[in-house]
């Protein structure tokens, strides 16, 4: 291991150092209050790892934009690919920068899918680094109508454990296991986390996604845990309620409007944020981010690596754009934040000049020109 | 259909040439719609005899088991049509619907769904088929705690309950003019359980050259099918238990919810077409109930006893009846009783 401050979590161990709970989001969105990220001179340094498939593309596009309003960040850019072979080098040199600066901007790795390849990098990432919550934002656009309206949700998604523990094995010939790890601990500050947001948020209610009908322990430890934590929260107001999880996709994509604040186990989310995104417009305008206790790594809400359009000037930046300026209300830098998000917001309600997915025909390097002159 | 059926042994045929089909009319609603389709079926002429039983739990050496007559005249007659059960809730109770499934051996779950006409959603060109494994993977039931507040969930998938479903997978796709099949999976994270699932299909696709064969990512068929469900009106996709689990409901929601959508569990030693809504104790005997998902599973009943003829002739009025819009049932926006809507229905067979 050559990170071995990271190979023991420091959050297993009780320490006495004031940490950032999840308590400090503000505007919607995690930020730092005690421990700053690194600032020389004014300027955060924050590590960029494009990513693969369509990566590149639009990060370029925050580059430019962040460029053009003169934002205090300066990039340390990792060009880690999960499909040269090497990659894991770089990887583990991004994770060392990822350490030192705390927080991160970046796109999709590739994880091959045969069994001889390596390990999900997303996954190992998250993983290593503890950030434990995914917060994914689907909210219906007004300007760009769907087959759904007035949806508006946020999907709080544990990040670390579950069925991406990655503990396999065959125990015989044709006989696969796959573990599920669950615990009541990650559960805990998970469901805190999305109690907190909903708070900060103004969010009325939280659902617990689960399946503790077939996994009486495993999701039976999250979903009683929701309600011991849902307990405390009971004089704050909000509301809260859980659903099965093949219940809550049926219910998603009929009646998605019902939904505030959603927290739940990994995979699940997996499923959760796509379907969102799907209500909403796609993977291209939906932003998310990885918050943990020390790192915070922002990438869109929705983990497609995007092969098929990669390299053509096609994709749409707009959840990577969304996603950096959560990275800058994170470090306090909310007006820059705010500017840039409503430019953004206003190219794709304008309708003038949208990239394929949204039914347009303008590159990606047109709607970052549109963001750009709206600025 | 053939390569199915004989996978579930030979159906029961009486002297007069009828098959014996085992009815569970089930709980709540159950007696209300299977009422229905018994008339439906007559009206039709459709040469089945009904062998009516009970599958309420008894007591057995202390646990709570199926009446033994059920599983008999299952067993004997191969398929069996089944309303509604109602839950118990309780600790220690295993499902009915479980015992069934573990009984008979029931390993592929098919859950075709097609938009109704008649009946608004966001979406109006669903026309998916969906084919779960039904015994294994996160359902396995093995979990444990290892110590206070550390669970281990097991996740189990073999070659040979994938290699089954994948085959059976490939011969719905064949037999139902769907020419292609899409493997569902999550092998990137998943490398080995998902991964051997994945090769099982491939290894079963080289037998169908005539079936298209190809695999997608869970995350982005979840994305594709809520944006457009359209372009998957031409496969059957298949896929583990949990995967299967979740998007076939999602799949129900987008033509209306589970009572416009059939289902159909395959098995080894039977096969059991069940309507997967609940039992709807609330509104059970007044005559309010929509018999639509238990009549449509009766459908894929008939096609998978190759009674095409009778499948179409009823699914044709059936279909048209919600068409139309002027009896239906409450559920459907209508006003019209149960028995008001089979009487449209029995009268649109007959005069076609």
């Amino acid at each position: 291991m050559v990170l071995p401050a990271l190979a023991r979590p420091s959050v297993l161990r009780p320490t006495q150092q004031a940490l950032r709970s999840a308590t400090t989001l503000a505007a919607g969105f995690p930020r730092v209050s005690k421990r700053l990220p690194t600032k020389y001179g004014g300027v955060y340094t924050v590590t960029l790892i494009p990513g693969d498939g369509i990566g590149a593309e639009i990060t370029d596009s925050v580059k430019e934009i962040f460029e053009h309003v003169n934002a205090p960040i300066e990039w340390e850019q990792y060009d880690v690919s999960g499909e040269t072979p090497g990659g894991e080098a770089v990887f583990k040199q991004a994770l060392e920068s990822l350490t030192r600066n705390r927080v991160g901007l970046k796109g999709i790795l590739y994880t091959p899918i045969d069994s001889t390849g390596h390990n999900s990098w997303n996954v190992a990432m998250r993983q290593q680094l503890d950030i434990y919550a995914s917060v994914v934002l689907c909210k219906s656009l007004p300007g760009f109508p769907t087959r759904h309206n007035n949806v508006d949700f946020a999907i709080i998604r544990e990040n670390t454990e579950g069925e991406y523990s990655g503990l396999e094995h065959q125990s015989y010939p044709g006989v696969v296991e796959s573990l599920k790890v669950s615990t009541r601990y990650k559960a805990e500050r998970i469901i805190r986390f999305a109690f907190d947001f909903a708070q900060k948020n103004g969010r009325k209610k939280v659902t617990c996604v689960h399946k503790a009908n077939i996994m009486k322990l495993g999701d039976g430890l999250f979903l009683n845990t929701f309600r011991q934590v849902a307990e405390e929260y009971k004089s704050s107001g909000i509301q809260f309620n859980d659903m099965i999880v093949d219940n809550t996709s049926m219910q998603l994509v009929a009646k998605p409007q019902q939904f505030d604040v959603m927290v739940m186990p990994n995979l699940y989310g997996a499923i959760v944020s796509n379907i969102g995104a799907a209500l909403v417009g796609g993977p291209g305008i939906v932003p998310g981010c990885n918050i943990g206790r020390d790192y915070a790594v922002f990438e869109p809400g929705c983990r497609h690596v995007a092969k098929d359009i990669m390299g053509k000037n096609m994709a749409n930046p707009a959840a990577m754009i969304l996603s950096a300026t959560m990275m800058l209300r994170h470090l306090g830098l909310d007006s820059i934040a705010n500017n840039i998000a409503t430019a953004t917001y206003d190219v794709v309600n304008n309708g003038k000049v949208r990239t394929m997915d949204m039914g347009g025909n303008a590159s990606t390097s047109d709607f970052t020109g549109a963001v750009i002159s709206n600025l | 259909m053939l390569a199915a059926r004989s996978l579930t042994g030979a159906l029961r045929s009486s002297a007069k040439g009828l098959y014996t089909v085992t009815l569970i009319p089930g709980d709540g609603i159950g007696p209300e719609i299977s009422d229905s389709v018994k008339r439906i079926y007559q009206a039709a002429e459709v040469p089945i005899a009904w062998e009516e039983v009970s599958v309420a739990p008894i007591l057995k050496d202390g646990k709570t088991a199926i009446p033994d007559d059920a599983i008999k005249s299952i067993r004997t007659n191969t398929v069996a049509l089944k309303g509604p059960l109602a839950t118990p809730i309780g600790k220690g109770h295993v499902s009915l619907n479980l015992t069934l499934r573990r009984t008979f051996n029931l390993y592929a779950n098919v859950r075709p769904c097609v938009s109704v006409k008649g009946y608004k959603t966001p979406y109006d060109d669903v026309d998916t088929v969906l084919i779960r494994e039904n015994t294994e993977g996160e359902y396995s039931g093995i979990e444990h705690e290892i110590v206070d507040g550390v669970v281990q969930s097991i996740k189990l998938i073999t070659w040979d309950a994938s290699e089954r479903v994948a085959r059976y997978a490939f011969n719905y796709a064949r037999d139902h003019s769907r020419n292609r099949v899409t493997a569902v999976h999550k092998a990137n994270i998943m490398k080995l359980s998902d991964g051997m699932f994945l090769t099982a299909c491939r290894h079963v696709a080289k037998e169908f050259p005539d079936v298209k064969y190809d695999e997608d990512n869970l995350d982005r068929v979840c994305l594709n099918i809520t944006t457009n469900p359209k372009p998957y009106s031409d496969r059957v996709m298949v896929m583990p238990n949990l995967y299967g689990d979740i998007l076939s409901d999602m799949c129900a929601g987008l033509i209306g919810g589970l009572g416009l959508t059939p289902s159909g569990n395959i098995g080894k030693d039977a096969s059991i077409f069940e309507a997967v809504h609940g039992s709807a104790p609330d509104i059970a005997g007044k005559g309010l109930a929509n018999p639509t998902a238990l009549l449509l599973s009766s459908m894929m009943m008939l096609r998978h006893m190759n009674l095409y003829e009778h499948a179409a002739k009823i699914e044709k009025a059936a279909l048209g009846t919600i068409a139309e819009g002027k009896t239906i049932t409450g559920d459907l926006g209508g006003k019209a009783s149960t028995t008001q809507f089979t009487d449209a229905i029995i009268s649109k067979l007959t005069s076609a």
